[in-house]
C-alpha cells in the first residue's frame, strides 16, 4: 500500500515541534479522514483540502485516504497543517517525489481556489523546523519576508498549491489565466515609543527616575493627581530602552507573529510597549485561551515595557498574576494536554491616583474621599505586588512656572537614551561575566558579598533603615541595586552614599 | 427507457463482463425483494459476493463510487442478509462496488472488494 510523508509544525507558546503527517490509500469506498488529535480548524481541512487540490489540476484519488498526524498524542490547531496534508495525501498517487516530499516542511492554510494563505506564528514554526534539523521549508507567499528572516534554512515561497507541487517535481498545466498570491496581512504597528521625551515640561525628579528604571531594568511606580503626566510620562520609557539585541528581537517577533500582529520585513529591533484598558481580563493580560493558547499583553511586552494605566482599577486577581512571571521572566500555561511556554520578561510600569478623587495631597484641591476610602483605594495593589516594584514615585502638578520658566535644558529622548546605553554598557561589563545583564537581575547575595560590598560610610543610611525596620532585607537588596543603576547612569565605579540616599527615596517615595 | 437507465443497463452489463473475466460466477442479476434490489449476485470461489455497480457518464458530477453513501451501504448488509436468508448458499460473504465510467474517451472499471 503505497504511504507517503512529510512534515509540518505544531507550535505550543513560541516552541514548536516538527509532526511528520503521514498520508495511506487504502482500497475503499472514497473516503478522506484526518486522525491524531486535531482540533475543529484542522479537521475541516479535508474540506479544504480536496477542493484546493481539484482546483489544481490533480485529484485526490478516489480511494479511503487516511492521513495521520504523528506523534498522536500532541493536540494540533489551526489550519496551518493544510499544504503538509494536501501534499501528503496527493504524494500517495505517485506523482510527486516521495523521498524529496518527506524531508519538506510544509507550513501554510489552503484556500478553496489552491492559493496559500499566510497563517499566524510563521517565525517560530521556521525556527523549530530548523533546530529539528529541517532543511527546506515550504510556506505561503504572504509569509515570505517572516519565514526568511532565519538563517541556516532553505525557505520556498508558494503562491499556489501548484507551486507547492511543482517543487515536488508534479508535472501540472500551467494555470489558464496568471493567480494573484494572497498578500500578507497588513503589519499592526507596535506602539514602542510615541512623542520625545523634551515634550514632558517640569518633572526633573520624574524624567531622572524614567533614566534610571531605564538603565537597571527595575520595575516603577507613579503616584499622582489626574493630569499629572503620568501616562506621557510612562509613554517616554520605551523610547530610552537600548535597541533589542538578536535574541530578544526573534523573541519579541515570534511572539508578534504568533499573536497575529505581523513581523514586516525586519525583525522587530525596538522594545515594545503594551498599555492593556483596566477591563483586561487574566488570561488576556497573562495569555490563555482554549486549545490553543494564546500569548497575553505581558508577552507582548517582554523585553519592553507593560504599562498598567489606572492600576488600582484592574481587577486585584489580575495584578497577582503578574507576580510569578515578574520573577521568573516567563510564562508557562498549563491545560489539559500540553503546556505552553511564552517570555514574558517585561518591565512594569505602574500609574495610580493617590485616592478615588485624584486629589489627595494634591495641594491644589481638597480630597473629597473619606479617609476609608482612600485607604481601601490603594490597598488593591497587593503588598507582595509593590514589594517587586523598585522605584516609587509621586508626580505632582505642572505649575504655572514651569510652563512659562526657563526655555532649554530639557532632555532628548536621543540624549537620555545615549545615556542608558553607555550605562548599561557599564552593567554589562561588570556583571557580564556572571550571566547578568542588567542590575535588577543581580542576586542579593553578591551585591552584599566580598567583592562588590559598599563601605559602611556609604551604606550608613540604608543600614539604619534596616536596623529601624523601615526596609525588609529584600527591600534593602532592591535598594542597592537602585543604587547601582544611579551610579552607572552618572558613570561612577561605585554607589556612593549620595546614590544610597536617592535609591532609599526612589523607593520610599511615596 | 429514459437515458440514465440506458446507462445503467450498459454499466451493468459490463461489469457483469468484467467479472466473468476475472473468474466470478454469476449468480443473479436484479434481484429484487422488499428490502430492495441487488444488482449482481456473484460467485468467488466459496464466496458469495453482493456487487453494487455504479455507472456515470463522466466525472462532472463527482466519482461514481463517491455516491454510495453510508444509507446504501447498510441497505447493501440489509439486501445481503436477505439474499442469504432466501437461499443459504453457505460460505463466506462479501459485498462489493464497481465503479463504471462510460466518458468520451474510452471506459474505465474499478472494482473496491468489499466495501462493507
Amino acid at each position: 500500500m503505497p504511504v507517503a510523508r512529510t512534515r509540518a509544525v505544531a507550535l505550543t507558546g513560541v516552541d514548536g515541534s516538527l509532526v511528520e503527517i503521514e498520508a495511506d490509500l487504502a482500497n475503499g469506498l472514497p473516503a478522506f479522514t484526518i486522525i491524531g488529535l486535531p482540533d475543529t480548524a484542522l479537521g475541516e481541512a479535508k474540506d479544504r483540502v480536496r477542493s484546493a487540490a481539484s482546483n489544481s489540476g490533480l485529484e485526490l484519488p478516489s480511494r479511503r485516504v487516511t492521513v495521520n498526524l504523528s506523534p498522536a498524542s500532541l493536540p494540533k490547531h489551526g489550519s496551518a497543517f493544510d499544504v503538509g496534508i494536501a501534499v501528503a495525501a496527493l504524494a500517495t498517487t505517485g506523482a510527486l517525489a516521495l523521498e524529496h516530499v518527506a524531508e519538506t516542511v510544509h507550513i501554510g492554510e489552503l484556500g478553496l481556489d489552491g492559493r496559500l494563505r499566510p497563517v499566524a506564528g510563521v517565525l517560530p514554526a521556521v525556527l523549530a523546523a530548523r533546530r529539528a534539523g529541517a532543511r527546506l521549508v515550504v510556506v505561503p507567499w504572504g509569509n515570505r519576508a517572516e519565514a526568511e528572516l532565519v538563517a541556516g534554512i532553505r525557505v520556498i515561497a508558494a503562491a499556489t498549491l501548484r507551486d507547492v507541487l511543482a517543487v515536488h517535481g508534479a508535472e501540472i498545466e500551467p494555470p489558464a489565466e496568471p493567480i494573484e498570491p494572497i498578500p500578507s496581512p497588513p503589519v499592526v504597528e507596535s506602539r514602542t515609543s510615541e512623542g520625545d521625551l523634551s515634550d514632558v515640561i517640569g518633572h526633573p525628579e520624574a524624567i531622572e527616575a524614567l533614566q534610571v528604571a531605564a538603565v537597571g531594568g527595575h520595575h516603577l511606580m507613579m503616584l499622582g493627581p489626574p493630569g499629572a503626566g503620568k501616562t506621557l510620562l510612562a509613554s517616554r520609557l520605551p523610547g530610552l530602552l537600548p535597541d533589542l539585541d538578536a535574541d530578544a528581537a526573534v523573541e519579541v517577533s515570534s511572539v508578534r507573529s504568533l499573536a497575529g500582529l505581523g513581523v514586516g520585513e525586519g525583525l522587530v529591533t525596538r522594545p515594545p510597549l503594551e498599555a492593556p484598558h483596566h477591563s483586561a481580563t487574566t488570561a488576556s493580560l497573562v495569555g490563555g485561551g482554549s486549545g490553543l493558547v494564546r500569548p497575553g499583553a505581558i508577552s507582548r511586552a517582554a523585553h519592553g515595557v507593560l504599562f498598567l494605566d489606572e492600576a488600582p482599577e484592574f481587577p486585584s486577581a489580575v495584578l497577582d498574576a503578574l507576580r510569578q512571571p515578574l520573577e521568573t521572566g516567563e510564562i508557562t500555561i498549563h491545560r489539559a494536554r500540553s503546556v505552553a511556554r511564552f517570555p514574558a520578561r517585561f518591565q512594569l510600569v505602574l500609574a495610580a491616583n493617590p485616592c478615588p478623587c485624584g486629589q489627595a495631597g494634591t495641594g491644589d484641591a481638597e480630597c473629597t474621599c473619606t479617609p476609608h476610602a482612600r485607604r481601601r483605594y490603594l490597598a488593591r495593589l497587593s503588598g507582595p505586588l509593590l514589594d517587586r516594584v523598585d522605584l516609587r514615585l509621586t508626580v505632582r502638578r505642572v505649575g504655572a512656572v514651569q510652563l512659562t520658566g526657563v526655555e532649554g535644558g530639557a532632555i532628548t529622548t536621543s540624549e537620555a537614551r545615549a545615556r542608558v546605553v553607555a550605562a548599561r554598557e557599564r552593567t554589562r561589563a561588570r556583571w557580564g561575566e556572571h550571566g547578568w545583564s542588567l542590575n535588577a537581575h543581580v542576586p542579593g547575595t553578591p551585591l552584599r558579598g566580598p567583592r562588590w560590598r559598599l563601605a559602611p560610610a556609604d551604606r550608613a543610611s540604608l543600614d539604619r533603615a534596616l536596623e529601624r525596620g523601615g526596609l525588609t532585607m529584600r527591600g534593602y537588596d532592591r535598594v542597592l541595586r537602585v543604587a547601582w543603576s544611579i551610579a552607572d547612569l552618572e558613570g561612577d565605579d561605585r554607589p556612593r552614599a549620595d546614590h544610597i540616599g536617592r535609591a532609599l527615596y526612589l523607593r520610599k517615595g511615596i | 427507457m429514459a437515458r440514465k437507465d440506458v446507462l445503467g443497463r450498459t454499466g451493468e452489463q459490463l461489469a457483469v463482463d468484467h467479472l466473468i473475466d476475472r473468474g466470478y460466477e454469476i449468480v443473479a442479476r436484479n434481484w429484487r425483494c422488499p428490502v430492495g434490489e441487488i444488482d449482481i449476485v456473484a460467485r468467488d470461489a466459496s464466496t458469495t459476493v453482493i456487487v453494487e455497480v455504479k455507472t456515470r457518464a463522466g466525472l462532472g458530477f463527482g466519482h461514481p463510487l463517491d455516491a454510495i453513501t453510508p444509507v446504501k451501504l447498510a441497505r447493501l448488509r440489509r439486501l445481503a442478509g436477505a439474499w442469504c436468508a432466501e437461499h443459504e448458499p453457505g460460505g463466506r460473504v462479501r459485498v462489493d462496488a464497481v465503479a463504471v465510467i462510460a466518458g468520451r474517451d474510452g471506459i474505465v472499471i474499478e472494482h473496491v472488494r468489499q466495501v462493507c
